[in-house]
Formats: C-alpha cells, sequence, structure tokens
C-alpha cells in the first residue's frame, strides 16, 4: 500500500485515531507521518522512537501504532490529557465533554459528586420544568398501564405543553 | 463605611474580618486562562453594562484593571478588595467595588466572575446574603456555566458545586503563646476546613492571624457549608478565650509586661522587619482586646499592617528600596502613627 497523502512511498505508518468516539485510519509513508500536523505524536511514540524502531528491526516492516487521541473540548480545544496535567478546566463544555471520567476526581476532592445547592433562577427554571415533564411522563406510564385513557390523553398534551415552554425558554 | 479595616462588628476581639467569594462563569465562552482578547472583553462589557443599567449597582465603581495605576492595583489588595490573581491577569482584568468596600466583583480572574463580600468581625451569614443578592442581580442579565449534576461550573475543580469559599479571617495569639495552636490547626485541616495565613494561599502565618475556610464546594449547600464553618469558628473563638483566661490568671504580669513592651518597641524602634512587626502588632492587638491597653484604635493597627507591607512601602518611598531602607521606613511609619495616639 502506498502512503495515503503523497501516494508516492510506501505506506509504512499506520495511525488509527479515535476522536470524540469516531475513529479515523491513516497510511503514511514515514516523511508524511512527519509532515502531519493533526497528529503531533508526542506521547510515548515520537517519530524519532518510530525510526529507531525501524532501524533496530533491521528491515523495513511495516509496523501498526494505535495512537488513541483523546476527547477533546469542541469550545475551547482542551483534551482530557491536557487537563490531567494542568487540573484546570478551559471553558464550562469541558464538563460536559469529560463527562463520567470526572467522578472519581470529584469524589476524591469533595467526597461527593452532586450539587445540592442554590440553582441560578433562570437554568434552574429550564432545569425544574425538566424534572416535571419527567415526573409526567411515569404519570403516563402508569396511566396506560391502567388503561386510563382519558387521564393519559391529558397528561400527553400537558407534557408537549411544558416541552414547549422549555424550548422557548432556552 | 463598613471596610473590614475599621474593625467593630460580632467577636471582634478575635474575628477580623468574615468574607464570602462565589465563583461564577458564563456559558459557552472560554474561561480566562483560555480566553482570547476579544471574549475577554465581551465577558467584560456584559458584566458592566449590566451594571450600568441596574440601579442596584449605582455606588458600585468600574476599575479597568489596565487602567489602574500599580499603586492603586497593590492597595486595592492589600485592602482585600481584589486579589493578586487578577492583578497577574494583566489586560483582561476588571474589577466593580462598592463605595463602602464591603462587595467587590472582580472579572476575569481564574473564573469569568468572582463575587466578594468581606465584613468586619464574625458575620459570615450576612455576608453570604450579600453575596447571594448580587449573585441573582448578576445572573438577571447573564448566562452562567451550570450544569443540573455538577453545579456552578468552574475553571478549578475545587470550586465545582456552590462555588463558595467562606472564611473568616482569626487572630489567635493566646493559642499560640500557650502552645496549643498546633493542636487546633490539626483539628481543623481534619473536618474539611482549608487553613491559610494573611494573604491566602501559599502566605505565612504572620502575626498569630489565620484564615479559616471551607475545602469543599461539591455535595453540600451554602448554607450547610457556613453552618460548618460557623461551627467550627465558635469552637476556635471558645479555645481562644480559654486560653487568654489561663494567661489572666496564670501570668498576668508576664503577659502585661510582653504587650506594655511590644507598644514601648513600636513607639521607640528605629528600623523594623515585617515579622517583628506583624508579631508586635499581634501583642498589641491582644492587649487591647484584653482592655489591658484602651487608648488605641483597633483601626490603627490594620492600617498598620496594611501600610507596612514590604510592596506598600516601595509604593510610599516611590522607589525600589533596599532591606535596611525599607526597614527604617516602616519603623517612621509606625512611629508616626502610634505617638499621634
Amino acid at each position: 500500500m502506498n502512503c495515503e497523502e503523497c501516494g508516492k512511498k510506501p505506506a509504512t505508518v499506520h495511525i488509527t485515531k479515535i476522536e470524540n468516539s469516531k475513529k479515523t485510519d491513516m497510511h503514511l509513508c514515514e516523511q508524511c507521518a512527519k509532515n502531519k500536523n493533526g497528529f503531533s505524536i508526542n506521547t510515548s511514540f515520537s517519530i524519532n522512537d518510530l525510526l529507531t524502531g525501524l532501524l533496530n528491526s533491521g528491515s523495513v516492516l511495516p509496523i501498526k501504532v494505535d495512537f488513541v487521541q483523546d476527547t477533546a473540548c469542541s469550545i475551547c480545544g482542551l483534551s482530557y490529557n491536557r487537563f490531567r496535567e494542568t487540573g484546570r478546566f478551559g471553558c464550562g463544555n469541558c464538563y460536559k465533554t469529560f463527562g463520567e471520567k470526572l467522578n472519581p476526581l470529584f469524589k476524591k476532592v469533595h467526597g461527593n459528586t452532586n450539587h445540592t445547592g442554590k440553582i441560578p433562577n433562570k437554568a434552574g427554571g429550564r432545569i425544574k420544568i425538566v424534572r416535571e415533564i419527567e415526573r409526567l411522563k411515569q404519570e403516563l406510564a402508569l396511566a396506560i398501564k391502567n388503561e386510563e385513557y382519558e387521564n393519559a390523553a391529558q397528561l400527553r398534551d400537558k407534557i408537549r405543553e411544558l416541552s414547549n415552554t422549555g424550548k422557548g425558554d432556552a | 463605611m463598613n471596610s473590614w479595616i475599621l474593625g467593630g462588628g460580632p467577636q471582634n476581639d478575635i474575628i477580623l474580618s468574615s468574607r464570602i467569594r462565589l465563583a461564577r462563569n458564563l456559558s459557552d465562552v472560554p474561561f480566562p486562562l483560555a480566553v482570547d482578547i476579544n471574549n475577554a472583553q465581551k465577558i467584560i462589557d456584559t458584566i458592566r453594562n449590566n451594571s450600568l443599567q441596574n440601579d442596584y449597582f449605582e455606588n458600585y465603581r468600574f476599575y479597568n484593571m489596565k487602567e489602574v495605576s500599580q499603586h492603586e492595583k497593590q492597595a486595592m489588595v492589600e485592602r482585600h478588595l481584589i486579589s493578586l490573581n487578577l492583578v497577574s491577569q494583566g489586560q483582561i482584568g476588571a474589577a466593580l467595588i462598592k463605595n463602602d468596600e464591603v462587595v467587590s466583583i472582580m472579572i476575569n480572574e481564574e473564573d469569568h466572575i468572582r463575587i466578594q463580600a468581606i465584613m468586619p468581625g464574625f458575620q459570615i451569614k450576612n455576608a453570604w446574603e450579600i453575596a447571594n443578592e448580587v449573585d441573582d442581580k448578576i445572573e438577571g442579565s447573564a448566562e452562567y456555566a451550570f450544569d443540573e449534576k455538577w453545579g456552578y461550573l468552574t475553571c478549578c475543580p475545587t470550586n465545582v458545586g456552590t462555588g463558595l469559599r467562606a472564611s473568616v479571617m482569626v487572630h489567635l495569639p493566646a493559642l499560640n503563646i500557650t502552645g496549643n495552636i498546633n493542636k487546633i490547626l490539626h483539628a481543623v485541616t481534619q473536618i474539611g476546613m482549608t487553613i491559610r495565613g494573611l494573604y491566602g494561599e501559599g502566605t505565612e502565618f504572620l502575626g498569630n492571624i489565620f484564615q479559616v475556610s471551607n475545602q469543599i464546594t461539591l455535595g453540600r449547600s451554602e448554607e450547610e457549608l457556613i453552618d460548618n464553618l460557623n461551627a467550627v469558628t465558635m469552637q476556635i473563638i471558645d479555645k481562644e478565650r480559654e486560653a487568654r483566661n489561663m494567661l489572666l490568671n496564670n501570668s498576668k504580669i508576664q503577659l502585661e509586661d510582653k504587650i506594655w513592651r511590644a507598644l514601648g518597641i513600636m513607639k521607640n524602634a528605629r528600623m523594623m522587619k515585617s515579622q517583628e512587626c506583624m508579631k508586635l502588632l499581634s501583642d498589641i492587638r491582644l492587649g487591647i482586646d484584653m482592655h489591658i491597653i484602651d487608648s488605641m484604635p483597633i483601626a490603627l493597627l490594620n492600617e498598620i499592617m496594611i501600610e507596612t507591607q514590604p510592596a506598600s512601602l516601595q509604593k510610599y518611598a516611590g522607589s525600589e528600596l533596599g532591606q535596611l531602607e525599607r526597614d527604617v521606613l516602616r519603623a517612621e511609619i509606625i512611629r508616626k502613627k502610634v505617638n499621634k495616639i
């Protein structure tokens, strides 16, 4: 197989990149892999390491590098690995991006993972609506199970109405 | 003016000040450490315009840090109105400070918004009520970064949740003299509280002054955090009172001697190091609080404490000072102030 980038030299570096759970494969020659900025191979594997590996292997055999790019925040670009180095988030969206991975850290720092304090009025309004919708959905399921169709229809309308308010508010 | 520097407030013989700090961020904008200059300006504009359009903020003054002189910034840090961290943010920092110096709102410090309410004496609850109200007013025209599960989202994981740091500045000379201070400090850190020096993280314990604050911010409500700090502070106050009584009962003359000597040195010294100054201030403060000295206002001690900090002295002199020059100038300022009484 020839290099995907230059199409001339044989592809000897095979890179698997997983970013935000999307997998991309790349097959490159040494030179193009070196030039490719998108893949900064700066973890334990550097291009130099690869070259050294090649030299030591005695023959030019293709080597497979399973290189997993970690999750990065779409707003500020902070990666999870970088966060682990600095211990500082780049924006509010980082929390959403890193998600459940953060729980052990919070558990360690605060002994807890759930906020129980103040809720801001604006965001709070939406949260209250979301909670109310969830509650009504449970009631609806129960009504259907008990074949109370009139009640179910009313509940369905209420849920619809609330869902629309939620959207309008956002 | 209700500034803590003037002294007063409940339990002010032991508690210098009570402070609440709330960390808040706007949603969908990178935090100050990652923000570009345009977005940083937008954050400043959002908060400033909000304050200009709202009568609630009519007694606040706006400071754009890049336009404030080094001297003024230093003075604001020493009066606990802004943090050193805000000063080091350079071009992007700003602040809104209320005329009475109780409330200050820092913009683009570690978080987009840091609301602080600082009051003299032991009144954490009052400070919380003020900061909470200011928070609601700012939120009225800003979209906060908030998550249902994790609460207020902050730059540092140690502030997430309530974003609340409640702290008291305590003066504990008798616990130190009687050799009990380490026991207390150790006990306090065992129950989720942090102890720091006068000027916050990483600063020395000078002049028997300590800042006690909550360490945890996630998983407890603001009221719980404040109640905890109140309870711990009450116990510290009791222990310090106990130690003071013990000193009065067992070594009254030694105590009086120590205090009057401190005043004698303050009135006459020609050179004074910062550390010695803080130690003597602590002795004199104890003398005033125990009614051994009654002719000196606490505000004067707070003034001396603030104005004899190394950076303040440099500014007073208007030039870089060597160690010896600083010590001479410090002694001179203290003599002037103390001998006026």
